[in-house]
């Protein structure tokens, strides 16, 4: 679950993580209001969505007193954001963060996250930070770790970590702070990812959090029902949020062809196959083991409401707990039910292959079998690029 | 021969009384596997698909010293249920939860290491050896024994892989799900080490998807023992959409780094055969093994 900028530094603000002084609005009256409060002068307003990039595509910005704050708030408010992480129509803002703009001298990167190849929660810091730097985990060799454990970040570490970034002894006890609070913040609240981009040493030579990302493990939150109610639906794609409901993880792309496929790794693997054969999938399938007939007819019909896919590639493999006649029984339910279904493209492997097929055969389902995974990928890339809908 | 688990091998399953625990170590007694035992906390003494259901698994080591322990346990548990398996020094755990907490998950890690036992998963299909024993929610058919050892992040890709070398005669060694987590047990690195180390493997096979380094590990593996034994890879995720969540838990990686094509080049520099579709893992292990 990913948190919004204004709720993740609320969040890290009870850890004693020093960040600008800032209020949330949902309208220009409100952000009239809290630049108010926060005593006019130069102030940053922040669109809050969950999307990287947001100075570039406009974001962010700079201004200064009140009427600028509720002006530019006011056109932010309702427009959509669109960045390299949104999807491809943008993110709707509801809400800004109106904050008290620092003197910022320098910026850090620094982040908290789970480092899968050793197993372990690990503390980064780059030298630079700030827009510009949304890759800085990318760039692996700019990275430095920082040690730490249950207690923190030790002197001896906080000194060397001084030395790395050249800045004074004072400010990197700030720092060490800040990432060992990140830290503990980090386990008690199953994050599986605090990322700070930027930290700033102001030129009154303090140090505070700028910016945060911050998502929570998923997986962990029956021990957090606290932070349910900081969940924005709205922020999920409302196909990809239905999905979840049937058993179905599902992810939406920009193409035509429309993938019914169980298994993450199968999944992924008909998108390159879609594209390998010069086509563009509408979607990424993973219909979970433990789903019925009935939500994989809700899956389709999900997918049939993207109303730019045209055909359905549907490449079961049964395994012990799905079988392959679930996937057919969920198309031909659909098919019996709605009275229609987008052209079928489909080739079964594996549990339930022969009984899926007489399935979709007996009830007339309009599909066209194929022999080999292949042969299904490129007859359904033929009939996406000849059928108008 | 086999990896990690054969038809000596006793299974306790922890969880035994839930639905699909139940389903599928019905099916493994079925098929021979040798099920000693169960677990589930304020059931002990009783028995489930006649077999002693034990409420420790402690007891359960006592009373039946069981190799291998498999984990269908919710994920609210399954840490525990690992952490309790481990100290009980059961020599292979298996977990096939899916959605643990990955905090959870690093907690265990940190209990493995310098432990007696050997983790495979979590959100695993299992270990089968087919024909022997099986310990997970993998289908019987179309495993058959034969001769190549397959490790599989995702559990539909390796059956598929399965489906291909039963159908070209080749069959299975063992296939071990290493799981869609994104911290987890046994790597690609080490299933290829007791691969190579197995008279019954001629070939192995290897799928693999975008995020993490266990496909990188396996390639330095292939790369300082230059083994006979041809290795045949797939690795799916080129075209995923990037900084998206996609299934499994796995498929998330903030170092971002570890592509599937980086993946794709650094197995082929050591040597491994890298098919571009999961349809032609079988063949192509076919015409290696025709060539060596």
């Amino acid at each position: 679950m990913n948190l919004h900028e204004y709720q993740a530094k609320e969040l890290l603000g009870r850890y004693g993580i020093p960040v600008p002084r800032g209020a949330v609005a949902s309208s220009a009256g409100e952000a009239r209001e809290g630049a108010r409060e926060l005593g006019g002068g130069t102030l940053v307003v922040k669109a809050q969505v969950h999307a990287g990039d947001r100075k570039a595509a406009g974001g962010i910005r700079i201004v200064s007193g009140e009427a600028e704050v509720a002006d530019v708030a006011a056109k932010l408010i309702g427009r959509r954001i669109v960045t390299s992480q949104t999807p491809p129509e943008g993110i709707a803002v509801k809400k800004v963060y109106v904050e008290q703009a620092l003197d910022v001298e320098r910026e850090i990167y620094a982040a908290v996250l789970v480092n899968r190849a050793e197993a372990k929660v690990s503390v980064v810091v780059n030298r630079q930070g700030g827009s510009g730097v949304e890759s800085a985990l990318t760039q692996r060799e700019n990275l430095i770790e920082v040690a730490a454990d249950a207690d923190g970040v030790d002197a001896a570490e906080t000194k060397r970590l001084g030395e790395a970034l050249s800045i004074s002894a004072e400010q990197a006890a700030a720092l060490a702070r800040i990432l060992s609070e990140a830290r503990r913040a980090f386990f008690e609240l199953d994050a599986s990812l605090i990322e700070f981009n930027p930290i700033a040493v102001t030129r009154d030579g303090g140090v505070t959090v700028l910016d945060v990302k911050m998502s929570i493990d998923d997986n962990a939150m029956f021990r957090h029902p606290e932070l349910e109610e900081l969940r924005d639906e709205d922020e999920i794609d409302p196909l990809e949020r239905e999905a979840h409901r049937f058993e179905i993880n599902y992810a939406r792309m920009d193409g035509n062809i429309g993938i019914v496929t169980s298994g993450a790794g199968f999944g992924l693997a008909a998108i390159d196959m879609i594209k390998a054969a010069g086509g563009e999938p509408a979607n990424f399938m993973d219909v979970r083991p433990m789903a019925s007939r009935d939500q994989v007819a809700e899956g389709i019909r999900l997918l049939a409401r993207d109303k730019r896919v045209r055909v359905i590639l549907a490449m079961p493999v049964g395994g012990g707990l799905l079988h392959c006649d679930t996937i057919a029984e969920g198309i031909s339910s659909v098919f019996r039910k709605d009275g229609k279904i987008l052209p079928v493209v489909y080739h079964a492997a594996g549990t339930g292959k022969e009984i899926s097929e007489m399935t979709l055969r007996n009830q007339g389902v309009p599909a066209a079998f194929a022999d080999s995974m292949e042969e299904a990928v490129r007859e359904a890339v033929r009939i996406a690029g000849s059928r108008t809908r | 021969m086999s990896i990690l688990i054969d038809r000596r091998t006793r299974v306790l399953f922890q969880g035994i009384t839930g639905r699909t625990a139940t389903r599928m170590a019905e099916r493994a007694i079925a098929g021979g596997t040798s099920v000693v035992g169960g677990v589930r906390p304020g059931k002990g003494g009783t028995r489930h698909l006649n077999v002693p259901v034990f409420d420790t698994v402690a007891d359960a080591v006592n009373a039946t010293e069981p190799d291998a322990t498999a984990i269908f346990v919710p994920p609210e548990h399954a840490a525990a249920a690992m952490m309790e398996a481990i100290e009980a020094e059961v020599p292979l755990i298996v977990c096939v939860t899916e959605r643990i907490p990955v905090l959870d998950m690093v907690r265990v890690k940190e209990a493995l290491a310098g432990s007696k036992s050997r983790l495979v998963g979590p959100n695993s299909y299992g270990v089968i050896t087919p024909g022997q024993c099986r310990i997970g929610v993998m289908p019987d058919r179309p495993h058959t024994p034969g001769k190549i050892g397959i490790a599989s992040r995702g559990a539909t890709l390796a059956y598929a892989a399965v489906d291909q070398t039963t159908r070209l005669e080749l069959g299975q060694s063992t296939s071990v799900g290493i799981g869609g987590d994104p911290v987890h047990g046994m790597g690609f690195a080490d299933c290829l080490e007791l691969f190579l180390a197995d008279k019954q493997t001629e070939g192995i096979v290897l799928i693999g998807e975008l995020g993490g380094d266990d496909e990188e590990r396996a390639a330095e593996l292939l790369r300082s023992e230059k083994p006979k034994k041809p290795v045949v890879a797939y690795i799916a995720g080129v075209n995923a959409p990037p900084g998206r969540r996609m299934g499994h838990a796995g498929t998330v990686d903030p170092f971002g780094e570890h592509s599937a094509q980086a993946k794709i080049e650094a197995l082929k520099s050591a040597g491994a055969i890298v098919v571009e579709s999961p349809s032609l893992i079988g063949h192509a292990m076919r015409q290696a093994l025709w060539r060596h």
